[in-house]
């Protein structure tokens, strides 16, 4: 085990190389100089200059990419000029931010769209099952940033259960109910969508599942209807739910970017969106390296549960 | 066409999901024609107007503007872009996939490798990176939204390409003297455009939300453009004070998106045939049972006693007769067999007994199965289930589908006893052990530990054998156990199970097409045909003499008694399909002694009740 899971994390060096030179590549697209785009129009011509001895603007692309990677292999990322401290320090503190949100989600999405997609596969036709299509349904249309407004509205303005937005609150807060109370609604609406995709599909594997010989047999032995549907075929059913999973997080680290500007929540996403709009194209490219580098490792470690789960794959 | 419109409608949901869509669409394409205000038209002194105030039907946003008309023109917008950015992306994802595909090789690698990259990313990084360098605006959100999807085209495009671009009639085109690029647009292209069409109806949907996201985050449409996105995201900001404005262009995204997913829900179902076949629906825990007939209620001869047994499958209008009228019985120490082609009905019949034919499809509409005087069909799935594994016990075919691939052999064995019994998991462990060693595994300690991949045939079906065996049953039902295994192994199996019927006093059904086993292992034989028995006694006396034309086929296809296994392909012509069975005898079409009267009517089984046939011509009288 030890040696495959080594063996995927090598495998994740090429990706997140290929990762960087794809970022790189668009932030080479940009129109005109690169250092006025980067310190913006109100650069002086010497912090321009500066810049461009920093990052060697005015080197040829490819040194400049190999002078940016080995900057960042050292940790640094560069400045923020609107910001004005060290990318990588801000990305890191918002990152942890986005992983208690998309976290939380995450695992939301997860438990709720299996078991969901399991009762309505072992109930199918009946009024559960219908319920649940007809929840996964709207839950898979509606944007998660109107969800989320609606939510602010009947939870926090009309029926005062939840503050609005933020992460904690401003005065007196900063424990574990406080956070908890902040977090339930966007962590909910953020959820939304992944739980209808995991459920649907989770039901659909187990339809699968349930036709295969396997379970026959189990039924043949005189398992118990129950066991056989939760244990039998969700276990085999998970085999084809995983990898689903690793997608969904994907989404789920996507759709927080709505989600943190809808509920103020200080993550990566609203810092990124607030970067494009400042023109700190800085802060983007680090933070888009930085976010996607983490899901890379993310998908490693769903291939190693996986792994885990499956013993017919090799290790 | 029309039959697959007729299909989707029929769906209601799919049919609702149309009519808003055309709805939508119907309102966008009038919009000029309708007496709306403009919709950029500011009035500071109407902001936030309610719903259905004078002159607004729903009211004004926080400049005056009045809703419907930017609701109208923004979801104009919304669509528009949307749908652009599905059609670039699929059109530079499909190049893109059948160059790679028709080239192959290098190039082929290079260009999945890079689309490989792509997808590593979550999708949003990637877009939001190419609104920064782009810089913010609603064409730029388009291009992003449509590069970040160009990956999915590329990919399933490709895949079909790779299938197609070893086909003849591209090989044909390239000997013709046909150019690269007109083979792709003239031969290829035809082939992969539904798929293109279909991604790109089950996308735009996706890519109408994601431009929308791009506004709502103001990367999209700026002022005083807008979509419906950018409606919410300006909307956002009085949230709370006027939540209409919130409302009215968020159901509007949710209504397109919903529809288009209905749609292509439908869609889907429609192409899908398989949802047709009820391949799909679950199977329940017991075969359904809806007996037409009255119960019979003959005394049992046996220990297993099978009374008129009738099972069918209902697949949509279509019924088929797959058990038809089927009487047998077993007793203790007894080893029946039941023989013939696949599709006779010989597995159906043997999984009617405890209800496990699946269902849906299958139905027992008829007979009893009577276990020590029981009847097993009318059962509540409680005591069912108390006999299933513990008094009638299955082994099955191909034991590597029937095994759980994911549960070692060990906890496979052990379940086995403890759903029925309380003992401790080490006892259950120990009694496992001891039934692999009485099926002659070797190191069964170690063998407890693997997972059913990792052991050869042979030994799977020993397993299967000695899980069969965990509770000590009293009737062994064998479906066809040896068939997938060479001779010799088959040759163990088969002398094992005839020494635990002789030790264990076990009752044995034997299911099978090769009569060289019967002949080694049964006191009795049932032959079944279409369904239905058509002969049925001694083993020795049928072998010597078969009655029924088909079974002296049957015997006469078997070169050497107690061979190995053998097709019953010598057999000219096939079994009939058991939807439309034609009147009188099943076999007649295939029956070299068939006289008219063979198909007149129903032949009954008649004979001496211990060799009967159901044959006007016999070979021999019984
Ligand atoms: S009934 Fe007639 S057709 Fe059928 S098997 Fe006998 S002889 Fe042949």
């Amino acid at each position: 085990m030890a040696g495959y899971i080594l063996k995927r994390l090598l495998s994740a060096i090429p990706v997140i190389l290929g990762i960087t030179v794809i970022v790189f590549l668009i932030m080479a697209m940009i129109p005109g100089d690169p250092a006025t785009a980067i310190l913006g129009s109100y650069a002086t011509p010497e912090n321009v200059e500066k810049l461009n001895r920093d990052l060697g603007l005015d080197k040829p692309l490819a040194q400049r990419y190999v002078i940016w990677l080995g900057n960042m292999l050292t940790g640094d990322f560069g400045r923020s000029f609107s910001l004005n401290r060290p990318v990588l320090d801000e990305i890191l503190d918002r990152f942890s931010a986005t992983l208690i949100l998309a976290g939380t989600a995450f695992v939301l999405c997860s438990l709720i769209g299996i078991l969901a997609g399991a009762i309505s596969a072992a109930r199918q036709y009946s009024l559960a099952d219908k319920a649940i299509t007809f929840v996964v349904l709207i839950g898979i249309s509606v944007p998660s940033f109107f969800l989320g407004m609606m939510m602010i509205l009947l939870f926090a303005v009309k029926l005062r259960w939840l503050p609005v937005s933020g992460m904690y609150a401003i005065y007196g807060g900063g424990d574990l109910p406080d956070l908890l109370a902040h977090l339930a609604m966007p962590a909910l609406a953020l959820a939304a969508v992944a739980t209808g995709v995991v459920a649907r599909l989770s039901r659909s594997a187990m339809l699968e599942v349930l036709r295969q010989d396997y379970i026959r047999t189990a039924r043949a032995k005189g398992v118990p209807e129950g066991r056989v549907v939760y244990g039998h075929a969700l276990r085999a059913a998970m085999v084809s739910i995983i990898p689903v999973l690793g997608i969904q997080a994907g989404f789920v680290l996507s759709g927080a970017v709505y989600i943190e500007m809808v509920f103020q929540w200080p993550g990566v996403g609203r810092m990124l969106v607030d970067a494009i709009l400042k023109r700190d194209i800085l802060l983007v490219q680090g933070g888009v390296v930085f976010v996607s580098a983490c899901y890379v490792l993310f998908n490693i470690a769903v291939d190693v549960a996986q792994g885990l789960l499956d013993p017919r794959i090799k290790t | 066409m029309t039959a697959f419109l007729r299909l989707l409608f029929r769906n209601r949901l799919a049919a609702l999901g149309a009519a808003v869509l055309a709805l939508i669409l119907a309102l966008v394409i009038l919009a000029p024609l309708l007496p709306l205000p403009d919709p950029d038209a500011t009035a500071t002194a109407e902001r936030f107007a309610r719903p259905f105030s004078p002159g607004h039907l729903l009211g004004t946003d926080h400049l005056g503007r009045d809703l419907l008309a930017r609701l109208v023109h923004g979801t104009r917008m919304s669509l528009a872009i949307g749908l652009a950015a599905a059609l670039a992306a699929a059109v530079l994802g499909s190049a893109i996939g059948i160059v790679a595909g028709y080239a192959g090789g290098r190039t082929d690698n290079i260009i999945m490798r890079a689309i490989d990259m792509l997808m590593a990313f979550p999708y949003i990084l990637l877009a939001l990176a190419i609104v920064a360098a782009l810089g913010p605006g609603l064409l730029n959100a388009l291009i992003a939204v449509a590069a970040v999807n160009i990956p999915f085209f590329a990919r399933n495009i490709r895949g079909i390409t790779v299938g197609l671009a070893g086909r003849e009639f591209i090989d044909a085109a390239r000997l013709a003297g046909m150019g690269h690029g007109r083979i792709i647009l003239s031969e290829l292209l035809p082939n992969v455009l539904p798929v293109i069409v279909i991604g790109v109806s089950t996308t735009v949907g996706w890519m109408i939300l994601e431009t929308a996201g791009l506004s709502f985050l103001g990367l999209g449409s700026q002022p005083p453009q807008a979509d419906l996105g950018s409606m919410l995201g300006e909307a956002r900001a009085a949230l709370i004070t006027a939540p209409h404005t919130s409302v009215v262009p968020g159901l509007m995204i949710f209504l397109i998106v919903m529809s288009i997913n209905l749609l292509g829900d439908g869609v889907r179902d429609a192409l899908d045939p398989r949802l047709k076949s009820g391949a799909l629906s679950r199977p329940r825990a017991t075969t359904r049972v809806d007996r037409k007939g009255p119960v019979p209620d003959a005394p049992a001869k046996g220990l297993l006693d099978l009374q008129s047994l009738e099972t069918q499958f209902h697949v949509g209008p279509r019924v088929y007769r797959a058990v038809n009228q089927v009487s047998l019985h077993v007793g203790r120490g007894e080893c029946l067999g039941i023989i013939g082609e696949s599709g006779s009905g010989k597995s159906v019949t043997a999984l009617s007994v405890t209800g496990l034919v699946a269902s849906p499809p299958g139905v027992v509409t008829g007979g009893a199965v009577r276990y020590e005087g029981e009847d097993l069909l009318g059962m509540p799935y409680g005591r069912l289930r108390a006999i299933r594994g513990e008094k009638i016990a299955y082994i099955f075919q191909d034991p590597l589908a029937t095994l759980h691939p994911l549960y070692r052999i060990g906890a496979q064995m052990a379940e086995a006893i403890q759903v029925h019994h309380r003992v401790g998991a080490k006892e259950a462990e120990g009694r496992a052990l001891e039934l692999l060693r009485a099926v002659r595994i070797p190191n069964p300690e170690s063998r407890l530990r693997n997972y059913p991949h990792e052991m050869s045939g042979g030994m799977r079906q020993r397993v299967g054998i000695a899980m069969a065996l965990a509770n000590d049953p009293e009737v062994l039902i064998a479906d066809e156990p040896t068939t997938a295994l060479d001779v010799t192994v088959q040759a163990q199996i088969l002398a094992l199970l005839d020494e635990l019927r002789r030790e264990r006093g076990l009752a044995i059904v034997f299911i099978t097409h090769d009569f060289g086993v019967v002949a080694q292992l049964c006191d009795r034989v049932a032959v079944m045909y279409a369904g239905r028995i058509v002969e049925q006694g001694p083993t020795a006396e049928i072998l010597a003499r078969p009655a029924h034309p088909y079974t002296a086929r049957l015997i006469a296809c078997v070169p050497e008694l107690g061979g190995g296994k053998r097709e019953l392909a010598a057999i000219p012509g096939l079994p009939p399909v058991v939807d439309k069975l034609p009147p009188g005898c099943a076999f007649a079409p295939r029956c070299d002694r068939a006289r008219p009267d063979c198909r007149a009517g129903e032949i009954a089984l008649a004979g001496s009740g211990r060799h009967d046939v159901r044959c006007l011509h016999p070979e021999v009288t019984p």
